[in-house]
């Protein structure tokens, strides 16, 4: 499976990772090899198969509509880098 | 080997030999107080874990219960927890996981959080961003992961028992290396709540013990339906404690494709048909059965589900709310790409982006669509095999300890640890390691496999084959 830099370039625009220009080349070919070992799967032909995307078989867990303390917002902002006036701060969005 | 009890006065309480229930018995005959045991434990983590940096964080609590180590993605309300990562430097929960509250509310006072691979993503505790923890056995030697600091604790006496989490074998595998007994148990039936995500369809916290029995009775304490998530049931039975030593009526069997996988070695091979030959002598009905395509696609179907369903979950760690922020000069996009490209290590980085490639437009029915198939292939073949046998046994992992540094540039290679505990994972199933032998001086795990809810079962087994094989915990340097 021969991914390009653009592959890997929109890949990471998608993730929000800011590759470094230098390792671009390195993550590319290391993805390419993981791809490529996991591409077995298309080996099979499952076209009657169901996909899986449960162990259980679970369905509309439902709780009770009962209203019950939230996390205070002291407590939301303990671990804030830049915690102002009660909210996150960050920079704007688009600049 | 007898259990040595600690002496009335003076008391020596040799954390090494000494199991949970042992330690539960001390405390309740008054034979030694809350303080002095948890204290025993805290005199050994500063003896031996500069060594093998088992913790990452000591807390030392003192209580009226036997003391516990929780891995470091095990939310921990007041003290520290870093799933491993720089990303999550400084972090201190405020609130507690569904499984510490548990623990807590049963009296176990919390020894501190325990070193693992980076998001719960290795199989060597290698990936850690704080470095790795070193095998009690041979510390030149990885002791598996992603729990590969809670395994250590408890081989190490630095812990009487402790929970990790099992995602693709991060329980069961380094429990074989680090010759302690580790459960993976049945997908839903211990809470995910306060657990750091890694795959949300996979991952489950199992128990760390020195002997089956320590398991099933910690399994007892953190199992059971949650409120706070939705994926968890009640356990259709509870929890047996195991008694007996016969293995009369039970059907073993034993997968070709799991027994006789390529990159098995001898040695561990060697071990693992011994063990098998015990069960038989017990009055197990012993048979050979087939997996035809689990083993072979398992690997492929683990390493695309999983990192997808992480790449969703790791989404979050963005620099806002909590962890690690970069500097930037952007805006709130340039914040997010930079604060995780830093903050996160190599292997997580890998994964988010196979994760996101497997799910991107274009590629997702050629790659996750297709493994969530095989995934029911999987389920299938194992649901078939059941129908025959009581419980499935392998190694648990393919060779025993590896040398630190061996794998870790190979990322292929590390992936191959986890071939023989992925594929029971991908159905959902339950997975018991326990020791039974060594090859050449290191712990060799048996995996015994079973159906959903087989918990008891599994532990019925393990426990007749633990006294058969009277494996010596200790570390043979540690003796």
């Amino acid at each position: 499976m021969a991914i390009t830099r653009d592959d890997v370039l929109h890949v990471a625009g998608l993730a929000r990772l800011e590759i470094p220009e230098a390792e671009l080349d390195a993550v590319r070919d290391q993805l390419g090899a993981i791809l490529d070992a996991v591409g077995k799967v298309s080996e099979l032909d499952l076209s009657d198969v169901e996909p899986m995307t449960h162990p259980l078989d679970l369905a509309n867990e439902w709780a009770e509509d009962e209203p019950r303390p939230s996390l205070p917002r002291e407590d939301a902002l303990a671990n804030a880098p830049d915690p102002s006036d009660g909210a996150f701060r960050v920079p704007a969005v688009g600049g | 080997m007898a259990p040595q009890a600690a002496e009335r006065d003076g008391a020596v309480i040799d954390t090494l030999r000494l199991t949970a229930e042992e330690a539960a018995g001390l405390l309740e005959r008054g034979d030694v107080s809350g303080e002095e045991l948890a204290g025993a434990y805290v005199d050994a983590i500063e003896a031996r874990d500069p060594e093998l940096h088992a913790y990452l964080h000591v807390v030392g609590e003192r209580g009226n219960g036997v003391p516990i180590a929780h891995k470091d993605v095990i939310t921990t309300k007041g003290i520290p927890t870093t799933a491993g990562s720089k990303i999550l430097v400084g972090y201190t929960p405020v609130f507690d996981s569904t499984v510490a509250a548990r623990c807590k509310a049963a009296g176990l006072p919390v020894l501190g959080k325990t070193n693992l691979d980076e998001f719960a993503m290795g199989s060597s505790t290698e990936n850690s961003a704080f470095g790795p923890t070193k095998n009690p056995w041979d510390p030149e030697r990885v002791p598996g992961g992603s729990s590969g600091g809670s395994a250590a604790a408890v081989a190490a006496g630095l812990a009487p028992w402790a929970l990790g989490t099992d995602t693709g074998g991060s329980v069961k595998q380094p429990a074989s290396l680090c010759g302690v007994v580790g459960l993976r148990p049945t997908y839903g039936t211990v809470s995910r709540y306060g657990i750091v995500a890694f795959a949300s369809s996979l991952d489950q916290v199992g128990p760390l013990t020195k002997t089956v029995r320590d398991n099933a009775r910690l399994y007892a304490l953190i199992a059971g339906k949650d409120p706070c998530d939705a994926t968890t049931v009640e356990l259709p039975q509870p929890v047996a404690i195991p008694e007996g030593e016969d293995l009369s009526g039970v059907r073993i069997g034993v997968p070709g494709e799991m027994n006789e996988a390529e990159g098995i070695d001898p040695g561990v091979s060697e071990s693992v048909n011994a063990a098998i030959r015990r069960a038989e002598e017990l009055g197990a009905e012993v048979e050979e059965t087939s997996l035809p395509r689990s083993v072979d696609y398992g690997l492929a179907c683990y390493y695309l589900v999983a990192p997808a369903e992480a790449s969703s979950n790791l989404a979050r760690y963005d620099g806002v709310r909590y962890g690690y922020r970069a500097e930037v000069d952007g805006d709130l996009t340039a914040l997010y790409a930079r604060t995780r490209w830093e903050g996160f290590g190599a292997e997580p980085k890998r994964r988010i982006l196979l994760g996101t490639y497997a799910l991107s437009a274009g590629y997702y029915e050629a790659y996750y669509g297709q493994a969530q198939k095989v995934r029911t292939v999987i389920a299938r073949e194992h649901a078939a095999a059941f129908e025959r046998f009581d419980v499935l046994v392998s190694p648990t992992s393919p060779t025993v300890a590896f040398r630190i540094g061996e794998r870790a540039e190979n990322p292929l290679a590390m992936y191959l640890s986890d071939l023989l505990t992925i594929p029971s994972n991908m159905a959902g199933l339950p997975g018991l390691s326990i020791p039974c032998g060594l090859s050449d001086g290191l712990p060799v795990g048996l995996q015994l496999i079973g159906p959903q809810f087989s918990e008891n079962t599994l532990f019925r087994v393990g426990h007749a084959l633990e006294r058969a094989l009277d494996f010596d915990y200790i570390p043979e340097r540690l003796r």
